[in-house]
């Protein structure tokens, strides 16, 4: 690491960039406009669930055949929330949260130069890219983009003559997918390298910010069960295209029996889901990380439980690979099975009451800083407690009978892992972006932002689970077809009010980001007052984010309002930066 | 090039949201951490949060009563289940509110004012204790109930003289088919559908010709699932094509058909539709049914129960269904033998 100052080019340094924080900008805008497309996606379905039938002339203008005469069809709706999945959970929370931050902070907070591959990080971004623009290219195929749920079970999403959506549409989604998994496993192995090796000189692995816990125990988890899907999506690759029986068997479709014989949609299950389960906490962990971070920072105290936080972490990774089975309960699965996975279900609760309550214990005796990011942070702690609480009704199979696949799930798992970790990567975004563009964001736009989106959140997910407690299914085009749910029409009005506000108030927060990047006034080197490293590397971006020597660490990163023997702030200040040596006489924690 | 029309209107939203806060001179440079103003404003509006969060709690376990199903669940198990569910709901509703209030009530007592110090305070391991031990407690015994509720449930090992009824999907319509006099259903297979016999019957299998197929009413063209009240039924479920997933929310049953396999949930209806719809729940809920449909010039509908595909399936996924009937076991015994098995129908 001698010479950063060689030539750059416009292409080297913002393209084909191998700089970490270059590529975190780049996987955060690329999220951004996946983001922009799925939230709008949602709230075009909404619009058909609350006014069935009725003609909008935007459903029209942006759905072309599938909205011809302004009302959506059948399979365009599916095809809406099967997309809207895919791109909210994988583009914008798993990519666009996880590659961001892991990519910005990882080297800055751990002190180092780079990551430990720039060349695979730049790899890892690129592929990214590629799936979002095939994802994006699959929406435009004339029999329509996959449309079989963004769980995608065969023989729905194998056989062509199941749905329009499972033609060329879902080939593409399978494809963008492949791609998108290896660039996840690029990103990994390179996150977990590095902090493996990277780490400046005192910087122990108990004097890691949480945040870089979250993100290490994430990419373990993400190269533990990410190859799952793949092998799954390969099979289900293999059935569609090359004649092979893995998921299906005995099927008459189209006026004729298939050559299938022997195959399980429910092998395939098992695999999606080995991913799948893990894939909410490789979205959920990462949030919940920022939010240590904020939390603690805003609130000029200590997080507290520190180790008990990072053995939460683990515990959570650890038990979220071996929950998978109870979004099978009702499957067909061996009801022996489903009792064993009840029990490591509600068993997560524990790990997770135990971050739950340290959050609030933080938050106690506090001198809380109210910005935007720690307004989002607290926003988190709400919703994760709101959407984490229905779980034990989900984890419990045998409640589980009654409300799988209805309404209800959807409200659960949109609170616990869609809205917390959005929440988490709003908080991320007004907290770190100082340290992305040098530039602060506008705090009123930010409140703005904070109030529409939570109020609206509330607003959307909390009545849809009594719609599902109605018994209202889930991927439903519209419940006209059974009087039972006549009058849930209502809750789904109100539903779709607080949905359009919440998608609306984005542009608040889109305005505010892409205007503050030229426009906000240039931050000061540490704006939170914050004891993380990345605070000491200067406002202007520069190759190997030091000047001279990487910071020593001298200490864990939570020493805020520390006092001294005489209840004096230690050097008059409420925060102790990490590089800073140990005092004399001073309780090391 | 309409879609270009509302981008640009987006755009233009955001601009002016922008412009907005520069004219109201919003903008600042002062202190970037909040400022004593922000922090009074904020921490006050989140007991404001803290209130709407509640009062939608309220307003929706209140507002919903009479659009939820039944509070009376129409089979044994759903009694079963029932029970563990409103346990869970009260233990769920009173955490709930006892943590957001200390999580919006800490955010207003804490909020940062001039010259407030913040505790230092990192760990106490008996705290940690306190709140590891009290859940993992809380949860041993939901694990416990719910294990125990779910095998009552799903054990149909000592059933006495069940009802067997295969339930049979397809895109997207619900075909069933009673067991008959020897209650053994005859082998089915996709391979042997031809004609009339749309569910695949081995029509070679000793045990197929008693079956009893349900067939559509001739006039109404309705299709009647009929149970007898009192008799456990285990259902016998497969599919012809994609998976589908069999909902009878009233009894609290479901569980999915997989093509290439026969799946199995047993279930003992004990409310019949004519006293289901005496209930006082129902006949609430499908009075206010009956005045929105006035409202939209539709016929008048009484309560049915219901059985629906609850797993995506295609195109029509949201109108596959089949009504189900709920009779004294008198009247369902003269009403199978008025109908033809499938030695008669094929």
């Amino acid at each position: 690491m001698s010479d950063h100052h060689h030539k750059e080019t416009f292409v080297t340094k913002y393209i084909f960039s191998q700089d970490h924080k270059m590529i975190a900008k780049q996987y955060l805008i690329t999220g951004m406009i996946m983001g922009v497309i799925g939230i709008f996606m949602s709230m075009l379905f909404r619009l058909q669930l609350a006014y069935p039938g009725e003609s909008f002339g935007i459903i029209e203008a942006f759905l072309g055949e599938g909205g011809e005469g302004g009302v959506m069809t059948p399979d365009m709706y599916l095809a809406l929330v099967t997309i809207h999945g895919t791109i909210m959970v994988f583009f914008v929370l798993t990519a666009g949260l996880s590659g961001t931050f892991s990519n910005l902070l990882i080297p800055l907070q751990i002190g180092a130069r780079d990551m430990a591959s720039g060349f695979l990080n730049m790899l890892s971004y690129w592929m990214f890219f590629l799936s979002s623009v095939v994802m994006v290219l699959s929406l435009f195929v004339t029999t329509g983009p996959a449309s079989a749920g963004w769980t995608i079970y065969p023989p729905l999403s194998a056989l062509p003559q199941a749905m329009p959506g499972s033609g060329a549409g879902m080939t593409l989604w399978l494809v963008s997918m492949a791609i998108f998994i290896a660039s996840s496993l690029l990103g990994s192995l390179n996150y977990i390298v590095t902090v493996l090796n990277l780490r400046t000189k005192g910087m122990k692995m108990t004097r890691l910010p949480l945040t870089i816990w979250a993100f290490f125990i994430t990419a373990i988890i993400g190269v533990i069960s990410f190859p799952v899907l793949l092998s799954a999506a390969l099979l289900l690759i293999f059935d569609r295209s090359f004649g092979t029986s893995f998921y299906l068997s005995d099927i008459f479709i189209a006026g004729e029996v298939l050559h299938y014989k022997g195959g399980s949609p429910i092998l395939f299950e098992h695999l999606f889901w080995f991913l799948g389960h893990p894939e909410v906490y490789i979205i959920l962990l990462p949030a919940l990380g920022l939010t240590s971070e904020v939390i603690a920072t805003n609130a000029r105290k200590p997080i507290f439980g520190y180790r008990a936080m990072i053995a939460s972490i683990i515990a959570i990774a650890f038990l979220s690979t071996i929950v998978w089975g109870h979004h099978m309960f009702v499957t067909g699965m061996n009801p022996f099975l489903g009792s064993v996975f009840t029990f490591t279900t509600l068993l997560i609760a524990i790990p997770s009451a135990v971050k739950a309550f340290n959050y609030i214990t933080t938050l106690w005796r506090g001198n809380l800083q109210l910005n935007p990011a720690m307004m989002f942070s607290i926003g988190l702690v709400s919703t994760f407690i709101t959407g984490g609480l229905t779980g034990l009704i989900l984890g419990d199979s045998a409640l589980d009978i009654n409300v799988h696949d209805t309404m209800f799930v959807v409200a659960h798992f949109h609170l616990v892992m869609g809205v917390s970790a959005i929440f988490g990567m709003f908080a991320g975004v007004y907290h770190w972006f100082p340290k992305m563009y040098g530039r602060m964001m506008n705090k009123d736009l930010g409140y703005l932002h904070f109030w529409l989106t939570a109020i609206s959140a509330y607003g959307v997910f909390f009545p849809m689970h009594f719609t599902g407690l109605a018994g209202l299914p889930r991927r439903y085009y519209n419940n006209t077809a059974f009087p039972m749910f006549d009058d849930l029409l209502a809750i789904n009005e109100v539903i779709t009010i607080f949905a359009l506000i919440g998608g609306f108030a984005q542009l608040i927060f889109l305005a505010n980001f892409f205007i503050s990047i030229k426009k906000g006034p240039v931050s000061p080197q540490n704006p939170w007052k914050s004891n993380t490293l990345e605070w000491t590397a200067p406002v202007e971006h520069m190759h190997g984010n030091w000047p001279g020597e990487i910071p020593h660490v001298e200490r864990w990163p939570y020493d805020y309002s520390k006092t001294d023997e005489n209840g004096e702030l230690w050097g008059g200040q409420d925060f102790t930066p990490q590089n800073v040596p140990i005092r004399e006489g001073e309780e090391v924690f | 090039m309409k879609a270009l029309f509302y981008i640009i209107i987006g755009v233009a939203l955001m601009v002016v949201c922008w412009q907005l806060v520069k004219l109201l001179g919003l903008t600042k440079k002062e202190d970037q951490t909040a400022t004593p103003k922000e922090n009074d404003i904020n921490g006050k509006l989140m007991l404001v949060l803290m209130t709407f969060i509640y009062v939608l709690m309220v307003l929706s376990l209140w507002g919903t009563r009479e659009v939820l199903l039944p509070q009376l669940g129409a089979s044994a198990e759903a009694e079963h289940i029932d029970i563990l569910f409103k346990y869970s709901m009260a233990l769920i509703l009173v955490v709930q509110f006892i943590l957001q209030a200390l999580i919006f009530w800490f955010t207003f007592k804490y909020r940062g004012t001039e010259g407030r110090k913040a505790y230092f305070f990192a760990d106490s391991h008996k705290l940690e204790m306190w709140w590891t031990i009290t859940p993992a407690v809380v949860l041993a015994g939901m694990i416990i109930y719910g294990l125990w509720t779910w095998n009552q449930v799903m054990d149909a090992s000592d059933v006495e003289d069940p009802l067997i009824i295969e339930l049979y999907a397809q895109q997207f319509n619900w075909n069933a088919r009673y067991a008959g006099e020897d209650n053994t259903l005859g082998n089915g297979n996709v391979r042997f559908i031809k004609g009339a016999n749309v569910m695949g019957v081995d029509m070679t299998d000793k045990n197929a010709a008693d079956d009893i197929p349900v067939v559509a009413d001739p006039v109404s063209f309705v299709k009647e699932l009929h149970l007898p009240k009192g008799r456990t039924v285990i259902f016998k479920l497969r599919s012809q094509d994609v998976l589908h997933s069999a909902y009878m929310p009233h009894f609290r049953a479901q569980m999915n058909c997989v093509p290439g396999m026969v799946t199995q949930i047993k279930m003992t209806p004990t409310v019949t539709t004519a006293e289901m719809r005496e209930n006082a729940d129902t006949k609430k809920k499908f009075e206010n049914i009956n005045i929105l449909r006035k409202a939209q010039g539709k016929e008048e509908v009484e309560f049915d129960y219901i059985l629906l595909c609850n797993k995506i399936c295609g195109a029509s996924h949201y109108n596959m269904q089949l009504k189900i009937v709920v009779e004294e076991e008198a009247d369902f015994n003269a009403w199978l033998k008025k109908q033809k098995t499938l030695a008669e129908s094929l």
